[in-house]
């Protein structure tokens, strides 16, 4: 059986001030884990954007993270509105963000292309009225 | 430079983080959009920003920046400041605006 660390969050789609709790979790967990700072910090872009987007999106959800010694695979599971078009979503610059949430900063459209840019794989499974879960793997 | 000589040119406030003043930088970035920092930022130790919410903190510690410095003599609440001190990154406040505080910074020789 293969040691794995699994650590699970909730994030909490009320209270943007607290947003990438999660993602700040896992990394240190993984700094201090001992793992390269270089596939620490491509973990925390790719899973810091994912919780941004389950909170200004999706009114939260469960973030879920297991740890292996050669990768980590993260679960980003919320019950929003899902994703009505997943390839325009995945261009960059495509954003369904409000004025209001450019407004703190995000929704540049650039969310979903750089968590597949950070990540060795990516899946988004979503469904409309449903809510989407997206797999990120990320290999040490 | 150091964040001290970030501090002199720009007749910066120190919010937080004073004991850090001599960590040395070699570059910077400046952006209201933390989209963008995460999406085109590599290795750039200081931010400059006219956003106070708490997740350009957060967005500074993913992207492990040392310094963020707030243009325009904005401030941060008290409670992105703690933020800030736990995480260890040195919070500035500049009354110059984001283009002339870059402009100074990138003369005097720190990088994009």
């Amino acid at each position: 059986m293969v040691d794995c660390i699994r650590l699970e969050y909730d994030v909490d789609g009320e209270n943007f001030a607290s947003a990438g709790h999660a993602s700040e979790s896992v990394k240190r967990t993984l700094k201090q884990m001992g793992v390269s700072p270089a596939s620490v910090r491509r973990v925390a872009i790719a899973m810091y954007e994912g919780e941004i987007n389950m909170v200004i999106h999706a009114h939260g959800g469960k973030a879920t993270a297991e740890i292996y010694p050669d990768r980590i695979d993260i679960y980003l599971k919320d019950t929003g509105p899902g994703i009505a078009d997943v390839g325009l979503a995945m261009r960059a610059g495509y954003s369904t963000a409000t004025e209001n949430i450019r407004s703190l900063g995000f929704g540049a459209g650039m969310g979903l292309p750089n968590m597949k840019k950070y990540s060795d794989d990516m899946k988004i499974d979503t469904a409309v009225g449903v809510g989407t879960t997206v797999f990120l793997r990320i290999c040490f | 430079m150091t964040i001290r000589d970030v501090v002199r040119l720009l007749d910066a406030e120190i919010l937080c983080g004073a004991e850090h003043l001599d960590t040395e930088i070699h570059t910077a970035c400046g952006s209201d959009m933390m989209s963008d920092v995460l999406a085109y930022v590599k290795d750039q130790s200081v931010l400059l920003t006219g956003l106070l919410n708490p997740q350009v903190v957060r967005t500074a510690e993913m992207m492990d920046m040392l310094c963020i410095v707030f243009v325009r003599g904005k401030r941060p609440e008290q409670a992105v400041i703690e933020l800030a001190e736990a995480k260890g990154i040195v919070l500035l406040s500049t009354e110059k605006r984001l283009f002339v505080a870059c402009g100074i910074l990138y003369t005097n020789g720190l990088g994009g």
